[in-house]
């Protein structure tokens, strides 16, 4: 009896421990999670309710004229004639059971609205993210290797000069080259609506699309990328565990990726988090340069159309995602230094 | 309309004018277009909603009862005729056999009926005046509808195309929340494009109507519609032939001299005139030092309004000396007080009003609170602080969004100046009797009377010219209208506006009236050779400018 027992009893206290601390961790994140998607709709809720005008006075600005009774008719319809306490205790009610409200604007759910154009969206950051940090990888990488030398200047000012110019001029000067001069890309939106493509043509036509918006956006991020890889390349090949390693007769390529890369990569990573949070706002330009059908520019029209559920469920929504991003953020850190532990 | 556009333009288009007459066109059926739609429209139906989106884009869907050619005549269109009673009070519409919705139900007189009695008397924001009127409406058979007014109301015959009437389909809309009815976004008419898809933030298409009771119209296949938030993006497309057609000044002012000079495109400034657009400053009569009127004589007499139309709108446009514009030749009198540009007289009228300049040589500090639709706006209202500071007044230009703008000129009133545009249309009961009635200051509705002038003897005016049976004597009360704002300033009338339209020179025959720009494209067809050229890829512009009505 006291042999299983023993035998059962000596990894009982290590198993349970590791899973409750996941477990923990894990409503732990739910928990504050939900709180900042509580915060951002109370903050938000209030902070719009300042601005002048409301969406019924827009509705009636675009239709060119109304009647008094006409627009007290509208306002009772959208409940903007309710005290703003009530207004607010019907949003959380709603919120609660995962409806964001709708948008009286538009005449849709506002959820229908941004499922509509989160694909768009998600595109658009998901490629500029990988081009900035793809292309920042390699420049950084080279620069440090080629520190002081002509190519390390050409790339550090390239990357200044990129981080420094405004996106949407950038964006602007793309189009004129690269769509109107050479006629080699679309100047704008997400695919060729007249051109009916289906299948492998459409992937094909919308890659071509994606191109200008996608460096665009990630062009500021990319230089962001450089400049950290560089500094961080040159002090990590400083130190003693890669002088250990080519010492040792490790090959340049091992010492590059296994050694040095692995722990130059920690800041960019960081700077990876911040560019994925700016997805809503980064975008707003980039989408309305190339008519990009996404979130930013719904984002940015709602607000001038004093359309509050839509604009506070983008908002809640990019919460959201901004939360999902530090979390995997933090899992990378613990795969790329197995050294830093989650609390 | 031809004298608004540059001499270049001018020039370029007779070359292709001739070059059109030789090859001698006659339509040729088929091709895609692409027009660029901005900004993107609320909803489908002018019906609902007659911002300047919905009109241009729905007016393909749905017909309205006429037309109107190039001399603001009525043509017919779902009404084949009509007529007024003698005494005016009663219209009688004549409807075309044989029209059929979209979706295959036949269109009846009972469609009128419901349309008029739900949307145009109850829900269309400008036809409540021109409908409120109505007593009863009589349908005798499917074809006839028969409307009786308590008072004449011959104004109604300046707006009955789509964007002034659109009939709805009643057997879609009848025992529904007309407002939120699905098919406010996915229209069904009886127009010559059939509509397909609305991919929100990006395109609206339509398909050619094969039963389209204009035979043999239209001669497009299809229209793209798409939407360019960005202005460069436009100008970027139009010039690829990415777009082929973009209404409402799509483009900075300074981008269109630019693309006009280009062999591909042209600039079309005719299909406006409808609108009758007048760009004004409105003057806040609730300020102590705006009641003085010779204060606002000052005004009139500091801004030169030559200067600002070639400086600020680069030629697009006339000076304005009146609210009705000089294009309806029938109401329009010059036989109003004139200011012409002379700020010695504007000095001495501030001297005399007690108004001297101080020691820093400002004799007023006041505001100035343009609508934001854009940087032609934002220059306007830098050109009158640069205007009013020869005269000692120091104007603080404020910008804003819509919201806050609408807001505090017609609700809380708090601004000095307002410079903001409205369109007269074609009777000036329609859209110029706004600007001054005095039944709707400070209700907070956007576009109406925001200098908060209040005139009984204008109130008047507009009453009788409200309800008269006789157009001669409309005619003559809209020209006393006339003579008694401009007597009295609460604004100041600076400029006819002249928008325009780029287009892709292959594009024919896009023009076929005053009100071209909310009228369908059935007419329009694309010059074979040129049509490949315009081929494929895609993106497109407009002007914030242009959001209103």
């Amino acid at each position: 009896m006291s042999a299983p027992f023993i035998a059962a009893a000596a990894p009982a206290p290590a198993a349970p421990s590791r899973a409750g601390a996941f477990a923990r961790a894990t409503l732990r994140r739910l928990l504050q999670l939900a709180a900042v998607v509580l915060g951002v709709a109370v903050i938000n809720f209030f902070l719009l309710r300042l601005a002048p005008g409301d969406a019924v006075q827009v509705l009636a600005g675009e239709a060119g004229a109304a009647t008094p009774e006409y627009m007290a008719a509208l306002r009772a319809q959208f409940g903007l004639d309710q005290p703003l306490a009530v207004q607010f205790g019907k949003y959380l009610l709603h919120l609660a059971q995962f409806d964001l409200g709708y948008s009286f604007r538009h005449g849709m759910p506002v959820a229908q609205l941004i499922g509509e154009r989160v694909p768009a969206t998600l595109l658009l950051m998901g490629a500029a993210i990988v081009f900035a940090a793809v292309a920042g990888v390699i420049l950084g990488t080279l620069a440090a290797y080629r520190a002081g030398r002509l190519a390390d200047a050409l790339i550090s000012a390239l990357a200044l000069l990129f981080f420094a110019t405004p996106l949407f001029w950038i964006g602007l000067m793309l189009v004129v080259v690269f769509s109107v001069w050479l006629d080699w890309l679309p100047v704008g939106g997400m695919f060729t609506v007249e051109a009916g493509y289906t299948g492998l043509a459409h992937v094909l036509d919308v890659a071509r699309h994606l191109v200008l918006p996608a460096v665009t956006l990630g062009l500021f991020y990319m230089a962001v990328y450089t400049r950290l890889m560089r500094a961080a390349m040159i002090e990590v090949r400083r130190q003693d565990f890669v002088r250990t390693a080519v010492a040792k007769g490790a090959r340049a390529p091992r010492v590059l990726f296994a050694h040095v890369l692995r722990n130059a990569l920690l800041p960019l990573v960081t700077m990876l988090g911040v560019q994925a949070s700016s997805v809503v706002g980064g975008a707003v330009l980039v989408e309305t340069v190339f008519s990009w059908p996404g979130l930013g520019r719904l984002a940015f029209e709602a607000l001038f159309q004093r359309d509050f559920n839509l604009l506070l469920g983008i908002l809640l929504c990019s919460s959201v995602v901004v939360v999902a991003v530090n979390w995997i953020v933090d899992a990378v850190y613990v795969r790329l230094d197995p050294r830093i532990r989650l609390r | 309309m031809f004298k608004h556009t540059t001499l270049r333009a001018w020039l370029a288009g007779a070359a292709l004018a001739l070059c059109a007459a030789a090859h001698a066109a006659a339509p040729t059926s088929g091709g895609t277009l692409t027009a660029i739609l901005q900004p993107e429209p609320v909803i489908l139906t002018s019906a609902l909603n007659t911002a300047a989106p919905t009109g241009f884009f729905s007016a393909n869907v749905f017909d309205g009862l006429v037309e109107y050619d190039n001399d603001f005549k009525l043509r017919p269109a779902l009404a084949e005729r009509w007529e007024f009673s003698k005494d005016s009070k009663t219209l009688t519409f004549h409807l075309r056999r044989g029209v059929k919705w979209h979706d295959g139900k036949p269109f009846t007189s009972a469609d009128v009926k419901w349309t008029l009695e739900n949307v145009w008397k109850k829900i269309h924001p400008r036809n409540q005046i021109l409908y409120g009127k109505v007593t009863s409406t009589d349908t005798p058979d499917d074809y006839t509808v028969v409307i009786h007014f308590s008072e004449p109301s011959l104004a109604v015959l300046s707006s009955l195309n789509s964007n002034g009437a659109q009939v709805l389909p009643k057997h879609l809309y009848e025992g529904t929340d007309i407002l939120n009815n699905p098919y406010n976004n996915k229209p069904v008419g009886t127009g010559p494009f059939v509509f397909k898809e609305w991919s929100r933030g990006n395109y609206i298409t339509l398909e050619r109507n094969p039963d389209y009771w204009d035979r043999g119209k239209p001669y497009l296949d299809k229209i793209v519609f798409k939407i360019v938030p960005d202005a460069g993006a436009r100008a970027a497309a139009l010039e690829k032939g990415e777009a082929q057609y973009a209404p409402f000044s799509p483009v900075p002012l300074k981008d269109a001299e630019r693309l006009a000079k280009l062999p591909q495109l042209k600039l079309e400034t005719r299909g406006y005139d409808w609108i009758s657009p007048w760009l004004f400053v409105d003057i806040n009569l609730d300020k102590p030092y705006f009641k003085d009127l010779r204060v606002r004589q000052a005004l009139a007499y500091a801004i030169d309004r030559n200067a600002f139309n070639k400086v600020v709108w680069y030629g697009f446009g006339k000076p304005a000396d009146s609210p009705v514009v000089s294009t309806l030749k029938q109401f329009y009198t010059a036989d109003v007080p004139q200011y012409g540009f002379d700020p010695k007289k504007a000095e001495a009228l501030l001297d005399e009003a007690g108004f001297k300049r101080g020691a820093d040589g400002t004799r007023l500090r006041i505001n100035l609170d343009y609508l934001p639709y854009g940087d032609d706006f934002r220059r306007s209202g830098e050109f009158i602080r640069n205007s009013l500071k020869r005269i000692g007044i120091d104007v603080n230009v404020r910008a804003q969004d819509t919201p806050t703008y609408t807001k505090r000129v017609y609700g809380d009133r708090d601004f000095d100046l307002s410079v903001v545009w409205f369109a007269g249309f074609a009777d000036p009961l329609v859209g110029v009797t706004r600007a001054y009635w005095s039944d709707s200051v400070g209700k907070n509705i956007p576009w109406s009377n925001g200098s908060g002038y209040k005139s009984a003897e204008t109130d008047k005016l507009i009453e009788q010219a409200q309800s008269s049976p006789s157009q001669a004597e409309r005619v003559a009360l809209f020209k006393k209208l006339q003579q008694r704002v401009q007597t009295d300033l609460p604004s100041l009338p600076l400029l006819e506006m002249h928008f325009f339209t780029v287009q892709s020179s292959s594009l024919k025959d896009t023009v076929a009236g005053v009100d071209q720009i909310y009228s369908s494209l059935k007419n329009a067809w694309f010059d074979n050779g040129a049509r490949s050229a315009a081929a494929p890829a895609g993106v497109n512009a407009a002007n914030p400018a242009i959001v209103q009505r």
